[in-house]
């Protein structure tokens, strides 16, 4: 028990010190000041519910990617059919039931049709697994199945553009540093600091922005577009609002012949020369300038339809050839409403539709005042019972008490270095800790009494008060510990934080209130060989 | 130095010799607080039911004008807010469904939110915005689902421990006391009406901790005296193991509770009653460790032999061996 080597005594104070001094710039900044930024400054973050800020939880539709996946898929396979040689012709081409299924209609060339469309079914990933399965039945019947792995590639990969599309949209509000994490497979967790009206964010997180440019089919006869019966080859889409098809709820477009919007290279909100109306101009790069004189070389004279996202923004008439690779995006805007598109199309389309599941956003008025208030209770509360550990156990109060001081250090210290980050229950956890961390002194020393007042001499009642608390200390921290790792593998947002400074308060406070006194009462013991205990 | 000694040597507290009837009470605490759990229901907030909370501080007005605030919301017809005060007197939350169509379009939900908010800002200038959090049904679902599960865990877990460090009885007995504890955590919120969010969870995982480190600390002592005293009778053993261990329940009890007051007097107001379910969690945990998870042990029979190493079949034969020759 007396016999602490050198190399321990000198551990023990180096692991001690170490993780309060990472303690201290956290307090610094707390309390307002700011250190010369030579030295490192490891910090605690403060949680939106202490900083104030917006917290965004935003789900993907992972059924959309499964959808897209086999459009993208019949597209495919139409075109290798086409172009081969011979040329293989397909019907009856079906993608219910989350496959696509279609009939060769020569049965001779249903090996050659295998042989074309293998190289699409094979994963782009180097682990050789196939991407879709191919069935044949009833001798002609092609049924092509997207598998786990090759959806779950797709989701991954759309969630990662996703996330940087997100990013992009956040950044062009202006917000500041805003955390964006992936979390589970198709959710998106966003947090942003000193945000106060998400309102803005989460209209410009709701657009898809996926913009195309079809055809009005103008053979289509009224009645039959109000009832969604559209002509062969064409398809109906709703119209954002009245204005935005001269009245009428919905208009038939053409399915092919149409481009799509995802080529620009710039989108910023502008006011039409003619109506000062708010517009969006958009500039396609090369390519699609190129595609896009084409359109309105070939269908001058005739309505097409902007459509954002499946809805119809307006249907102006194609008055000449738009050459110049960039064009106007007319539609009943206002000024904010157009600015934001014009972001969204900037940032490029979200590959996967986003919706926002849940939506915290704390005053930066409340934060504050919750760290204050934390601050004070976590002071007098401390200063409370580092006084009643005093008055009963004297001189091993002083040691417990110390230990205490640095415990909570180190806690603080602990938590800058790993980064993480103390929400409004951490800061009743951080309390809590310290409340329960005199716990194992207290066992010890009540056992230290006991085993005196059986009579045991001052070393041995000492060593056997450690030796025999120290079960009980174990057994229960370890509680502790399953308690704390539930609440985290379970909790979300600020839950989290709280189950992190429980579960370092329980490591750091074993140390100190059982290693460090344990030093410094086997160091006095030794210096003082004491006959007497006052406990 | 004289010091402080708030509970004299060598204590003799018959405390086990009324069991039954606090075991009788206790139960019957258990069942009333489920019963009124069930029946008059947690005020859940919308963590676990999904819809929007909007909090406000009214920073001029010593009350929040609840009925002023009431009757702004019902002019703008999103439908029936439930208004409670939240922390302090002049602060209050306004709870609302979500609105039609906003699980399709959560935007629709925030324009509702933007209203409210404006609505109560132009009748009461000084009302500040604290928060506002939008929970759709799916979501609070998980959550729900998420922290219940979250508990069942932690206790069934605690208890394989205790387990498995202890015998099966202790197991039994440490389960027992936290169901006790929890069951009555949860009629305290169901009685006061105090909201039930996330936090609360928290609160309860963090009592089940802890309520468990005093039924540790007198099991680790009955489980010592029965090695020590083989042919004491239980429940004197158990008397004798929770009078030695008072010292350090009472101690241990005031000090986490000198912290808990200090939190639930000066603290931040948002987390009141996450402290308030810890602080009734301390002392009910106090008391069900020893005459929930103790007493228990009577009944279930466990004896000396629990803890004295056992004779393996080998050992037997070569002790027989032995007296043979």
């Amino acid at each position: 028990m007396l016999d602490f080597p050198r190399w321990k005594r000198v551990t023990y104070w180096l692991v001690a010190l170490l993780c309060a001094f990472a303690a201290i710039p956290s307090l610094t900044s707390i309390a307002g000041v700011n250190l010369p930024s030579v030295i490192p400054q490891p910090k605690v973050n403060l949680g939106l519910d202490l900083a104030g800020g917006s917290r965004l939880l935003l789900e993907a539709d992972a059924s959309q990617v499964r959808r897209q996946r086999i459009e993208a898929m019949e597209e495919s396979v139409r075109q290798r059919l086409r172009d081969a040689q011979p040329r293989i012709r397909i019907g009856d081409i079906s993608s219910r039931d989350g496959n696509l299924s279609f009939v060769v209609e020569n049965p001779v060339q249903v090996d050659a049709t295998r042989e074309q469309i293998l190289p699409l079914t094979t994963g782009a990933g180097l682990t050789g697994q196939r991407d879709w399965d191919i069935k044949v039945e009833d001798g002609n019947r092609f049924i092509l199945t997207p598998t786990d792995a090759g959806i779950n590639q797709a989701i991954d990969h759309a969630m990662e553009t996703a996330i940087e599309v997100v990013r992009k949209r956040i950044d062009a509000l202006g917000t500041r540093e805003p955390d964006i994490r992936r979390l589970g497979s198709s959710r998106i967790d966003v947090q942003v600091p000193g945000l106060k009206d998400p309102r803005a964010l989460i209209e410009l997180l709701g657009k898809t922005a996926k913009l195309e440019f079809k055809l009005v089919d103008e053979t289509a006869a009224p009645s039959d577009v109000v009832q969604g019966i559209a002509p062969p080859g064409s398809e109906i889409v709703a119209c954002v609002d009245a204005g935005a098809c001269r009245g009428q709820p919905a208009i038939a477009v053409k399915r092919l012949g149409g481009i799509k919007g995802d080529q620009l290279t710039n989108a910023v909100q502008s006011n039409d020369q003619r109506t000062n109306a708010a517009v969006v101009s958009i500039t396609f790069d090369q390519q699609g300038g190129a595609k896009f004189a084409k359109l309105t070389t070939e269908n001058v004279n005739k309505p097409f339809a902007i459509i954002l996202d499946g809805k119809v923004l307006s249907a102006p008439n194609i008055n000449e050839p738009i050459l110049g690779g960039s064009a106007q995006i007319s539609g009943s805007f206002t000024i904010e409403s157009a600015n934001q598109l014009a972001i969204a199309l900037r940032s490029g389309a979200l590959p996967v539709d986003l919706k926002v599941v849940e939506q915290r956003t704390v005053g930066p008025d409340l934060g504050a005042d919750s760290i204050k208030k934390g601050a004070i209770a976590m002071l007098v509360g401390t200063v409370a019972l580092m006084a009643f550990i005093l008055v009963t156990y004297g001189r091993f109060g002083v040691y417990a008490n110390v230990a205490l001081v640095i415990n909570v250090l180190m806690i603080l210290g602990v938590m800058a270095i790993a980064n993480t980050t103390l929400t409004l229950p951490g800061i009743a956890g951080f309390v809590l800790t310290i409340g329960a961390a005199v716990d194992a002194n207290v066992l010890i020393n009540e056992r230290i009494r006991e085993e005196r007042a059986r009579g045991r001499r001052v070393v041995q009642a000492v060593e056997m008060g450690y030796k025999e608390a120290s079960r009980a200390i174990f057994d229960a921290n370890i509680t502790n510990v399953i308690a704390a790792i539930l609440m985290f593998l379970f909790g979300s947002g600020p839950i989290r934080g709280f189950a992190v400074v429980l579960m370092i308060g329980i490591v750091t406070s074993v140390f100190t209130a059982v290693n460090l006194t344990r030093m410094w009462v086997a160091m006095w013991l030794r210096k003082a060989r004491p006959t007497e205990l006052v406990l | 130095m004289k010091l402080l000694k708030l509970v004299p040597d060598n204590t003799n507290i018959h405390f086990l010799k009324w069991r039954v009837p606090f075991y009788v009470v206790s139960v019957l605490l258990i069942v009333a607080s489920l019963t009124l759990t069930f029946t008059r229901g947690l005020n859940l907030g919308v963590d676990f039911v999904g819809g929007q909370m909007i909090r406000f501080t009214f920073e001029r007005t010593a009350t929040a004008p609840i009925a002023s605030v009431r009757g702004e919301i019902d002019k703008l017809g999103f439908g029936e807010p439930t208004i409670q005060e939240f922390g302090k007197p002049n602060q209050l939350s306004i709870r609302m469904r979500l609105p039609e169509g906003s699980e399709k379009d959560p935007a629709i939900a925030e324009r509702m939110s933007a209203k409210i908010v404006a609505a109560v800002q132009a009748a009461h200038p000084d009302a500040r915005l604290d928060g506002n959090d939008t929970v759709s049904g799916k979501v609070s679902g998980e959550l729900f689902s998420s922290g219940m599960v979250a508990l069942l865990a932690a206790m069934v877990a605690i208890s394989i421990y205790i387990w498995v460090r202890f015998e099966w009885q202790f197991g039994v007995g440490a389960l027992f006391a936290l169901v006790h504890d929890v069951s009555l955590t949860l009629g305290l919120f169901a009685l006061t009406q105090l909201e039930f969010d996330l936090n609360i969870v928290a609160a309860l995982l963090t009592l089940i901790g802890y309520s468990l480190n005093d039924t540790i600390v007198v099991y680790d002592r009955i489980r010592e005296n029965m090695k020590k005293y083989r042919r004491m009778p239980m429940p004197e053993l158990l008397d004798l193991s929770v009078n030695e261990t008072l010292s350090r329940t009472i101690v241990t009890s005031l000090s986490v509770l000198i912290t808990l007051v200090a939190l639930l007097l000066l603290g931040p107001d948002v987390i009141f009653g996450f402290t308030l379910a810890i602080t009734f969690g301390i002392f009910v945990g106090t008391y069900s460790s020893i005459y929930m998870a103790a007493p228990i042990l009577i009944w279930l029979k466990v004896n000396a032999s629990s803890f004295i190493p056992q004779e393996s079949e080998i050992d037997r034969q070569e002790r027989l061996a032995r007296e043979r020759s």
